[in-house]
């Protein structure tokens, strides 16, 4: 709560100490938790690991739905291995907000009032079990591309977060792929599966990098900060380069009818995503939107009675040992 | 001592992978974010476990997805359903128990296949975390509030039937003491036993976990996976 007192006692932004502050992350020095940093900094970084921290927490769901049908022992325990690391990051991610003068109870709150937001991609279905490869493949792979840049974020304690996260993140990316390629050299069902998923979770995928840079609202303050180091559109490009040819490797088509490859520029020409899609789900009309709040409530409010019994029992512990 | 028959092994083995599927059904259903990890590991532990003996007798994917429920020697106590909190935690506490007895007995004994002893031996390791966690777990709810006691009580007058088919007197002496401590009290060591699994005679709520867990594995019969 400290290092919360340093910025907001002035009230009025204090011009020598963002000018100081601006000029130490234009030189690439690590913003720590005890520093002084402009309260806007503080803010985006809350809103954005915070969300990054929900994501992970309901991003457990679409992958936890088919844990308990997982086709082989192998399939089940790396799956249930991935669902339990992405607990872990939300808890890491809960962990580096909270340095920045915040609790975790109050942004679990955010969340489950609805009004924090979280990665649209988690309201989406996962309706067979080929999406579990698709998710690993596109989703994890977006999420490395966007999150791979943020281990060098100015602010330390998130970075330094980012590093272990990425790390798992690239075992879960590479496990999606090799369910992939399983499938599309597996049974005419399989790889009708494979298809089926990657025609479902292409075009959610490319709406991870969030809008067009012309439309994204907090890009500009964040790359100057080195929140954010490459535009959405850049990192966009750079998924669909990386990713048509590992779809040509599968033998699965990706479902857009104006990707081609660019001879003269050596990118990927590729479709418009339907963004009206996206801001509905955003807006809370995606298909899942309502169950996974729901589920996530559910839960919390399921095990009230069990964190209220480990807090008396802790209380009575306590009360003994100082009698 | 007479070596364990492969009837007693795929007891072990099935014990583990039931008990395992019933915890991931838990999976962001927990009541903290830490207990999901908790239940994660500890369904991951019992995984492996389970693997690692099915291994030895036979095709683990043709023993855990295409027998029937009849075949399965689980004790009744591990295809109990989720339940709240409480019964979780009691039925893990007694499958803990059992499996404290079960894996040292393995890992010391020199007539058993030395791949069993070494899952026997880094599962004794597991089982210690394991049984702290539930019975540290079972204290907490049996003495916390009054609504948690009274749900624990509940748990422990439901599942303690299912307790025959894995306690013996080292299993009473070790899960009375944690019960006491929790301010819970026993219907007996007399209390009626509900048995069957050695005779593949199970619950109703076998059925239905086998259906979903084999659901897909049987849609595409010589598939890989």
């Amino acid at each position: 709560m400290y290092s919360q007192a340093l910025d907001e006692r002035d009230g009025v932004a204090d011009e020598a100490v963002n000018a100081a502050f601006e000029q130490r992350v234009a030189a690439e020095e690590k913003v720590e938790a005890n520093d002084r940093m402009p309260a806007a900094y503080r803010k985006t970084l809350i809103r954005q690991i915070s969300q990054h921290a929900h994501s992970e927490i309901i991003g457990m769901q679409p992958e936890g739905n088919w844990i308990t049908r997982a086709p082989s022992l192998r399939r089940k325990a790396i799956l249930l291995a991935k669902v339990q690391d992405e607990a872990g990051h939300g808890l890491y991610l809960y962990a580096a907000a909270e340095t920045l003068g915040v609790s975790r109870e109050e942004l679990v709150d955010q969340l489950l009032a609805g009004t924090a937001k979280y990665s649209s991609i988690f309201n989406y279905p996962t309706l067979t079990w080929a999406d579990m490869g698709a998710i690993g493949w596109l989703v994890d792979g977006a999420a490395i591309m966007n999150q791979i840049p943020l281990c060098r974020c100015s602010y330390g304690p998130y970075a330094r977060a980012m590093m272990r996260i990425c790390k798992e993140e690239s075992f879960h990316q590479r496990q999606g792929f090799e369910i992939m390629v399983t499938l599309s050299r597996g049974t005419e069902a399989q790889r009708a599966m494979a298809q089926d998923a990657l025609n479902r979770w292409w075009w959610p995928s490319l709406m991870m990098f969030g809008p067009h840079d012309s439309e994204s609202t907090h890009s500009d303050t964040s790359m100057r900060w080195k929140i954010k180091r490459f535009s959405n559109d850049e990192l966009r490009q750079k998924f669909v380069d990386v990713t048509v040819p590992q779809a040509d490797f599968l033998g699965l088509a990706v479902p857009d009818p104006d990707l081609r490859y660019d001879d003269a520029t050596g990118h990927y020409v590729f479709g418009e995503p339907d963004w009206s899609e996206f801001k509905a789900v955003l807006r809370g009309e995606g298909p899942c939107n309502a169950q996974r709040l729901a589920h996530r409530r559910r839960a919390h409010d399921d095990g009230a009675w069990v964190r209220e019994a480990a807090q008396a029992h802790a209380a009575k512990q306590q009360a003994e040992q100082v009698a | 001592m007479v070596s364990p028959t492969s009837e007693q092994l795929l007891t072990y083995a099935d014990g583990a992978l039931i008990l395992s599927h019933r915890l991931s059904e838990w999976m962001s259903n927990a009541p903290t974010m830490e207990e999901d990890i908790a239940l994660g590991n500890i369904a991951l532990d019992l995984l492996g476990q389970a693997r690692g003996l099915l291994q030895h007798l036979g095709n683990e994917d043709e023993l855990a997805y295409f027998r029937e429920p009849q075949e399965f020697r689980n004790p009744l106590l591990c295809e109990l359903p989720n339940g709240d909190y409480a019964h979780a935690m009691i039925r893990q506490l007694f499958a803990d128990a059992w499996f404290a007895e079960v894996w040292p007995q393995l890992a010391a004994d020199g007539t058993v296949d030395i791949d069993v002893r070494g899952v026997a031996e880094k599962a004794v390791k597991e089982n210690a975390y394991h049984w702290r966690h539930s019975s540290a777990w079972v204290v907490r709810l049996g003495d916390g509030t009054d609504e948690s006691h009274r749900r624990t009580q509940d748990a422990l007058d439901a599942i303690w039937p299912y307790r025959g088919e894995v306690a013996s007197d080292q299993w009473y002496a070790r899960v009375e003491p944690v019960l006491a401590q929790a301010t819970l009290t026993t219907p007996g060591r007399d209390a009626w036993i509900q048995r069957g699994s050695a005779d593949g005679w199970h619950t109703e709520h076998l059925g239905y976990l086998l259906a979903e867990m084999q659901s897909l594995a049987r849609a595409h019969p010589g598939a890989t996976w």
